[in-house]
């Protein structure tokens, strides 16, 4: 097909290139979901990555990119943006209101350069590197729960106000991991007590049916926890060198990106 | 009644930080009037501290007393704020694609450019060298994304610009310290600095390149790395 202006147009077809792991892929699922956009999926190995995502995603060489007509959108914040950009009638996912806009873009990167690695080095840790960790993951989760008690976020339901909007996907897509880490490494990271606000808002979004249809299995998220959190503790104990050499195995940590503590791996998702 | 004698746009900043030099060149892209304050950064202010709690950083736009943080955020925030003063930073609402490239550019820089230079600086031996591999390579990324466009967002001064080009001020050190010509490996991005310096927005919120080498210097001595 010819690559003209019109292949960027709400008719052009949407491919997903994604890990079903990955919240990063889920934000992007969610969106589309939420916008009503049909869209073709295609599961990635993240050991082994098709020369089509490569080409795609040369930069960063990862997932989630999001094909419209022929042209690749990486990284999901962009592409969320981007959704509401080419479908400005239907769910917008950002604020109309400037001020409001900058605060959603204000903690997506929060969410993506604090919390989310603070959440994977307590998953990559143990005892006093974990403990300094969940610390971190609790002051984090404290800054987003005076807001939603005193600030910018207050009396809402959700962060987008009555329903979910750009922050509530990209918050909710990687809080479902606080769940299935606390049963792995048997460390409580979201106390409904210490947090109840958070808590609720996890609540309603993990209730609502796009969400339902997009977040998987919760037995399946353990188990491929569980194998993750395996590895990363077996290269920690066996240091360094063996960590970096193990650093480009199949398998992925969910979630985070940050490296871990003790073990320099990247998490590629 | 006394009237409210407080200005309606303030910056938070500090005079090197191309953060916050991003936020300069937006405002002064669009003709917006503002109060800069130079911050402390060794004994911040309770203005900062109450207005980023979160990170205690500048720069910080207080408009109307509200605090927008993040410099690409401020950078839109001003952009969607005065939509009807010239020019657009972003690309505009009917090119949804190009929007989507400015700011996966912008957050390119964000995410490699000071990691790098800090790096470049900060630390010695194989771990500056890979500083300098790492920094020389996003230079090159960038160079091929500009190719033959004056700007990198084509024919007009835009977002990837006002994000990159306040790091231009520190190609000299980034030569004093990694012992390369950053002409010689992006010809390219050398030439569009020029062309960028030559808006007034941009002349006047760069440091000078000397200055910025001297104060590089003083971080040296301050962390204790060798000169």
């Amino acid at each position: 097909m010819e690559k003209t202006p019109e292949n960027a147009s709400q008719a052009a077809p949407l491919k997903l290139f994604g890990s079903w792991a990955s919240s990063y892929t889920h934000r992007v699922q969610l969106a589309l979901r939420l916008k009503g956009l049909e869209f073709e999926y295609a599961e990635e190995d993240l050991g082994s990555k098709s020369n089509e995502l490569l080409r795609h995603n040369p930069v960063y060489k990862k997932v989630p990119v999001l094909v419209h007509g022929g042209r690749a959108l990486p990284e999901s914040v962009i592409i969320l943006q981007y959704l509401d950009d080419a479908w400005p009638e239907t769910r917008p996912l950002l604020p109309a209101d400037a001020f409001d806009r900058a605060l959603a873009r204000f903690w997506c990167h929060f969410a993506d350069d604090k919390l989310g690695p603070a959440v994977g080095a307590v998953f990559a840790s143990m005892g006093e590197d974990q403990e300094a960790a969940v610390r971190q993951v609790h002051e984090n989760l404290a800054l987003i729960e005076a807001e939603l008690r005193d600030g910018a976020f207050k009396g809402r339901r959700f962060f987008g106000g009555d329903e979910v909007g750009l922050l509530d996907v990209v918050l909710g897509c990687g809080s479902y991991w606080l769940a299935v880490f606390e049963e792995v490494t048997g460390v409580r990271l979201v106390d409904a007590d210490a947090f109840p606000l958070f808590h609720a808002w996890l609540r309603d979004f993990e209730a609502l049916d796009e969400v339902r249809e997009t977040i998987p299995a919760v037995d399946r998220l353990l188990e491929y926890a569980r194998g993750v959190r395996h590895m990363l503790l077996g290269l920690a104990g066996a240091g360094a060198a063996a960590a970096s050499a193990a650093a480009a195995a199949p398998a992925e940590a969910p979630a985070a990106p940050a490296p871990a503590p003790a073990a320099d791996i990247a998490v590629d998702i | 009644m006394a009237a409210d004698l407080r200005p309606e746009v303030v910056l938070l900043d500090f005079w090197v930080s191309p953060f916050g030099q991003r936020c300069r060149i937006a405002l002064a892209e669009k003709g917006v009037p503002y109060e800069y304050r130079e911050e402390d950064l060794l004994n911040k202010g309770d203005l900062l501290l109450r207005s980023n709690p979160v990170h205690k950083k500048i720069p910080v736009l207080l408009h109307a007393g509200r605090p927008v943080c993040e410099s690409l955020a401020i950078v839109q925030y001003v952009d969607e704020a005065w939509p009807d003063a010239a020019p657009p930073l972003l690309p505009r609402d009917d090119d949804p694609y190009a929007r989507a490239q400015a700011r996966f550019w912008a957050d390119y820089i964000d995410k490699k450019i000071y990691d790098c230079q800090t790096r470049l600086w900060k630390l010695k031996g194989d771990a500056q060298e890979q500083a300098k591999k790492d920094l020389i390579e996003v230079l090159e990324t960038l160079e091929a994304e500009l190719a033959g466009k004056p700007y990198f967002g084509g024919d007009n001064f835009g977002f990837v610009d006002v994000a990159l080009v306040p790091f231009t001020s520190w190609f000299p050190t980034y030569e004093k310290l990694g012992g390369f010509s950053v002409e010689k490996c992006c010809p390219k991005i050398v030439a569009w600095a020029k062309l960028c310096r030559e808006r007034e927005s941009v002349a006047m919120a760069l440091t000078d390149p000397d200055k910025v080498y001297e104060f590089v210097q003083f971080l040296q001595s301050k962390f204790g790395v060798k000169q």
